[in-house]
This record gives C-alpha cells, sequence and structure tokens, in this order.
C-alpha cells in the first residue's frame, strides 16, 4: 500500500553506491527530503535522470536533497544490481545518493509502484507530493513542473500546489 | 506489436505506428501480441515492451539484440537520449 499524504517517512538504512550507508536520519539537515523509486533498466528512469540531476543541482543549495532507491528483483533483472548501479552512478555522474534496497523493506514501507515516483517530504518529514517528476517523460513536451512547483511552494512556505500526481514508468520489480 | 501490460508505453507506441501507416497510405493490421511469461519472452525473443516486427523484422536491430526479458525496451534516439518507444523516424525508417 502506497504511502498516504502527510504520512511520515518511514525509515531507512541501505548501503549506497558511494560505499556508505544511508539512513533516514543522515538527511535531517535537509528542508526538503525528496526520496525517488528509481533503478538502472528502466527507458523512463533513464529519460527523467538528467531532471533528477538538475533539481539536486538547482535546489540544493536551498537544502533540497534527493536520494534515489532502486528496489527492483536483480535477480530477474541484473541489469539493477548493485555493481550495475554503481557502475552507472559512475558513469552518469550522479549528483544524489543511489541507495540499494536488496530486501525490499524500504519499497514495502513506501509503497511505489513506478519508476521513477517521488516521495516529497517536508521539514516535518511528512509527504507532502507523491507521484511524477513532471508530466512527461520527453522533456521537451513538459508543461506542468510537479516537484519543481511543489519545491518552490514549499520554499515559500506554502503547500504544493498539486499534492499527488499518478506516477509514470516501469512497474516495480518485486521479488517472487 | 509484442507488449507486456507491466509496461505503460505499448498504447503510445501502436497509436504512432497507426498513424504512421495512414501517413504512409499502408493498410495494414496491427497485430498485438501479449507476452505474459518469462518462458514466452524467451520462445519470441522478446526483449521489452513494446516490441515491433514489420513483416518480422524488428523496427530497431540493435536493441532486438538485447536479454529477453518482461520489461520496458529501450530505444536510443540518433541524437541522444532514450525513449521507451520507437521514434516516428525508426518506424519510417522499418517501412522502407
Amino acid at each position: 500500500m502506497t504511502l498516504a499524504l502527510a504520512s511520515e517517512a518511514p525509515p531507512f538504512d541501505l548501503p549506497g553506491t558511494d560505499g556508505s550507508n544511508h539512513s533516514l536520519e543522515d538527511y535531517a539537515d535537509a528542508s526538503l527530503l525528496a526520496v525517488v523509486w528509481s533503478c538502472n533498466h528502466c527507458p523512463y528512469v533513464q529519460a527523467w535522470e538528467s531532471r533528477m540531476k538538475a533539481l539536486q543541482r538547482d535546489y540544493g543549495t536551498r537544502g533540497f536533497r534527493l536520494v534515489a532507491i532502486n528496489s527492483n528483483d536483480s535477480d530477474t533483472y541484473p541489469e539493477d544490481s548493485f555493481e550495475e548501479m554503481q557502475a552507472r552512478a559512475e558513469r552518469e555522474e550522479f549528483n544524489f545518493d543511489y541507495l540499494h534496497d536488496e530486501d525490499q523493506s524500504a519499497a514495502r514501507a513506501y509503497g511505489p509502484s513506478r519508476t521513477p515516483e517521488v516521495f516529497l517530504f517536508d521539514r516535518g518529514r511528512r509527504l507532502v507530493y507523491h507521484g511524477a517528476i513532471d508530466d512527461s517523460r520527453d522533456e521537451g513536451s513538459v508543461r506542468e513542473h510537479y516537484l519543481r512547483d511543489a519545491l518552490d511552494a514549499l520554499l515559500a512556505g506554502d503547500d504544493p500546489p498539486i499534492a499527488e500526481t499518478p506516477p509514470v514508468g516501469c512497474s516495480v520489480k518485486w521479488r517472487a | 506489436m509484442l507488449f507486456w501490460e507491466g509496461c505503460p508505453s505499448y498504447p503510445e507506441a501502436r497509436t504512432l505506428l497507426e498513424e504512421v501507416l495512414a501517413t504512409r497510405g499502408i493498410d495494414a493490421r496491427v497485430r498485438m501480441r501479449e507476452v505474459r511469461t518469462d518462458d514466452e519472452a524467451e520462445q519470441l525473443a522478446f526483449p521489452g515492451s513494446p516490441t515491433i516486427r514489420i513483416d518480422g523484422q524488428d523496427v530497431d536491430s540493435e536493441g532486438a539484440r538485447s536479454r529477453p526479458a518482461l520489461t520496458c525496451r529501450i530505444y536510443r534516439r540518433s541524437g541522444g537520449g532514450v525513449s521507451p518507444i520507437p521514434s516516428r523516424e525508426q518506424l519510417e525508417a522499418a517501412l522502407g
């Protein structure tokens, strides 16, 4: 079941491609935290990946952190193994943490259905936006910048104009 | 068109294919075939959804060599970037 709006962020403690473990508490300094379900193999993720980096670049100085989590079953989808994640993070020069949820415990706690899928939390770590990054996998066709609009509103002290949108992408690959 | 229900891109790909066929004035039927299991993916050499074969030929011969799997297929754009569906140019080229 997917986390409901206003829910508290479930804790996690997962290995990152940088070789360190990262827990929810490690991001305590972030005024806004986006936990994005992601992976290597999905063309939708790959299409949105540069926008994930741009979000971290553009909002990072204002207290925003983006964390990507890959929960896919790498036995069935070997492109999503931890080793492949490390290679991708290095090749694509990720400016955000990329964590491996091998036992899918984080996925079960948050309940994503797609990759990419955003869970944006405010300073109190309450869910304030959930869904897609924007309204088109084709960057040139984007009309609604859901996550950017939410960040701008929250940084201005307002509520996100849209709190929930349907995520679009590949299904999360659950273990049998 | 071979498709897997777990990937949301096939309706868009079908629409694009039908548009290209109509633009070319080609009176062809798009046959849809759902791939449901890993075994089926293996048997059909299905590298991901959607896979479009015109007279048996994949519209993206390079991508066709990927490992068979129930997954969203990656189509690489000539100018860089990726897409979950083939480009109009790929479909037009495949139609000759």
